[in-house]
């Protein structure tokens, strides 16, 4: 990094002023200081004030429903606007039935990329297969979408369903007829969106494991497997499970894919090839056209819900990363 | 890794066949989840690419849509309109977010800095329609109608925690040892920060700009209610405007084959835009006059 050349510069911007001595100017200096410190400042408070924004406008909004239904509002099954009468428990639902759907088709997926990329791959392989996993997280949400419904649905409803309920029809968990949209699509498609966020963290608690407890594994006459299940992911468990809920606060909010291929009908079946409806897509597809305060007070009120739910959910897991890796990357030069 | 080898070899027996075993079937089984997890990926960019180049050309590009039933016509008012919404996002989220990262990286090493830094993490996290939810109540509601500055604000409250978080770790990069020579020609605090320590931080703080950038260019969700769409052209920040996004959403959900294909040649000129922004911009900051570092 070379610094040199930026200062050089500034040593002419001050010898322009050559005429006045120079530890003279400190008095000028503090007040341009302190107000380019309370600007930034200012800037720094943005980040604190816009939590406050979003929890003081979803708050107010979704009084009215608040109002009219209290706590049951989450436990009740009805959603009808004719008659204004609002229950959020059929998106409750889907949205966890889907996240979870998600997480267990995405952690063995997310846990076996990382170990390969970290610990097994060539080391030119590294790069370039880590940002692969990454551009996964780039591709837009309405793109994945888009080609769920084209691509996947299809795939769905052709090979895998018919299959899964001949061997497993048993279990409950795939009854009904095979439609490819439901509640099996939307967790699919979700589960390839957060498996980029689940490796990536994964590998960085894996890296911060310090080099000499692989050794030491290593040392004792262990295979490469059984160093990197005690010595690596043993240790870094606590971060993977971040990395982990952080993929479930991703899915949990998740909008664009899981509307277009989750069916949205407010129901619960206990089928994963029945359609359902998320709390993230009910908000999407009803909000703009809500007639009556009512109605969009409620489906605030199912955002406020949403909101409250993946700040607990990102807190958690912001907390046990940072347990891992707090002191590793380099920190702390200002 | 080169410790493969010391484990066995010093051991007296050789490796029981269970252990080796299970060592083989992990190593097969991590293959098998970078394969599982990649061809997803190339799917979607083949079909991308497949459904979409057929589908561009310069009537695409250059028209409006057609009313259902009539082929023909394109999205260049939607692609007008991202631009549109974009920029205004960035004039209010890139300011700021480098503001908050400059403080955080030069005052913040304190308890206050860390409930910041932790706010913003947190924020990163939070579900974009819900940011659509609030972007509505402050300027739609206000306004009484639908806007292109609605959906700026929303695009810019997302980029906010994701600038700050970068610019803080590439301002925190910068030796310090370039500040205090830089106070030791009797640079004052605030000129050293935005001459010294952000210049020389430049190209890192553009690459997370740019991250942010492409993160919320494809957003979807916050502007179903606040830009809202639009079928003809509008360069009007306070009328409801197209995006490419939105109408890839209203296309795709649609019954029509003729509109399919155009969705998918929208995603297909998104992806590109995306990528040529982001490119363009580290080309620009490789050379010339914004080169930092």
């Amino acid at each position: 990094m070379p610094g040199p050349q930026p200062v050089a510069k500034s040593e002419v911007a001050v010898g322009a002023r050559a005429d006045v001595p120079l530890l003279a100017h400190t008095g000028n200096s503090r007040v341009a200081d302190e107000i380019f410190r309370y600007a930034m400042l200012a800037c720094g408070l943005c980040v604190l004030a816009l939590v406050g924004v979003i929890v003081y406008e979803l708050a107010t909004k979704s009084g009215l429903s608040w109002h009219a239904f209290g706590m049951k509002f989450f436990f009740r099954s009805e959603w009808d606007p004719v008659n204004e009468q609002f229950g959020a428990l059929p998106f409750v639902y889907g949205t966890i039935v889907s996240s979870i759907l998600a997480l267990v088709l995405a952690v063995p997926l997310a846990i076996g990329v990382a170990v390969f990329v970290t610990e097994m791959s060539p080391v030119w392989l590294r790069g370039p297969l880590a940002f692969t996993t990454e551009l996964l997280a780039a591709i837009p949400s309405v793109i994945y979408g888009l080609w769920a419904i084209f691509v996947l649905v299809p795939l769905l409803r052709v090979y895998v369903q018919p299959f899964l309920a001949k061997y497993f029809g048993w279990t409950g968990l795939f009854d009904g007829p095979p439609f490819g949209i439901g509640m099996l699509a939307a967790g699919v498609i979700l589960a390839i969106m957060v498996v980029p966020i689940i490796s990536s963290i994964t590998r960085e608690v894996m890296t911060a494991v310090p080099r000499q407890q692989r050794e030491a594994v290593l040392a004792l006459g262990a295979t490469r497997w059984e160093m990197i299940r005690t010595g690596v992911l043993r240790n870094a468990r606590a971060g993977i499970m971040g990395g982990i809920i952080l993929g479930l606060g991703r899915a949990l909010g998740e909008t664009m894919a899981v509307t277009m291929v989750i069916g949205n009908r407010p129901e619960i079946s206990r089928s994963l090839f029945a359609p359902g409806y998320t709390m993230a897509s009910v908000i999407a597809n009803e909000f703009s056209e809500a007639t009556g305060d009512v109605y969009l007070s409620a489906l605030v009120e199912v955002g406020l819900a949403l909101f409250l739910v993946t700040i607990i959910v990102n807190v958690l897991a912001q907390l046990l990363v940072w347990s891992v890796t707090r002191g590793t990357p380099a920190r702390g030069n200002a | 890794m080169p410790e493969t080898k010391i484990g066995p070899a010093f051991t007296s027996r050789p490796v029981s066949l269970v252990r080796r075993l299970t060592n083989s079937f992990a190593t097969f089984a991590a293959v098998g989840a970078v394969v599982l997890v990649l061809a997803p990926l190339f799917a979607i960019f083949a079909y991308l690419v497949y459904m979409g180049i057929g589908s561009i050309n310069l009537a695409f590009l250059t028209q409006t849509p057609k009313p259902v039933g009539e082929t023909g016509g394109g999205m260049a008012n939607a692609i007008g309109g991202t631009c549109l919404i974009l920029a205004i996002a960035s004039s209010f989220g890139v300011p700021i977010g480098i503001g908050a990262g400059i403080y955080l990286a030069e005052y913040g090493r304190n308890r206050f800095g860390d409930l910041i830094r932790f706010t913003a993490d947190v924020l990163n996290g939070v579900p974009s329609i819900v940011i659509g939810i609030v972007a509505y109540a402050i300027v739609v509601l206000t306004q009484g109608h639908f806007s292109a500055l609605a959906g700026g604000v929303a695009l810019a409250m997302m980029m906010i925690p994701t600038i700050s978080r970068t610019t803080e770790e590439m301002l925190l990069l910068v030796p310090n040892a370039v500040r205090e020579a830089a106070y030791g020609l009797g640079v004052s605090r605030w000129r050293t920060t935005l001459s010294i320590t952000l210049r020389t931080a430049t190209s890192g703080v553009i690459t997370g700009v740019m991250l942010a950038f492409a993160r919320v260019a494809g957003e979807t969700a916050p502007l179903l209610f606040t830009a809202f769409g639009n079928q003809y052209w509008n360069w009007n920040a306070n009328q409801p405007t197209a995006a490419l996004s939105l109408q890839i959403y209203t296309y795709a959900i649609s019954p029509f084959d003729e509109w399919h294909r155009q969705a998918w040649a929208g995603s297909l000129i998104l992806i590109i835009l995306i990528v040529l922004s982001v490119t363009a911009v580290r080309v620009a900051t490789s050379r010339g006059v914004l080169k930092g570092a």
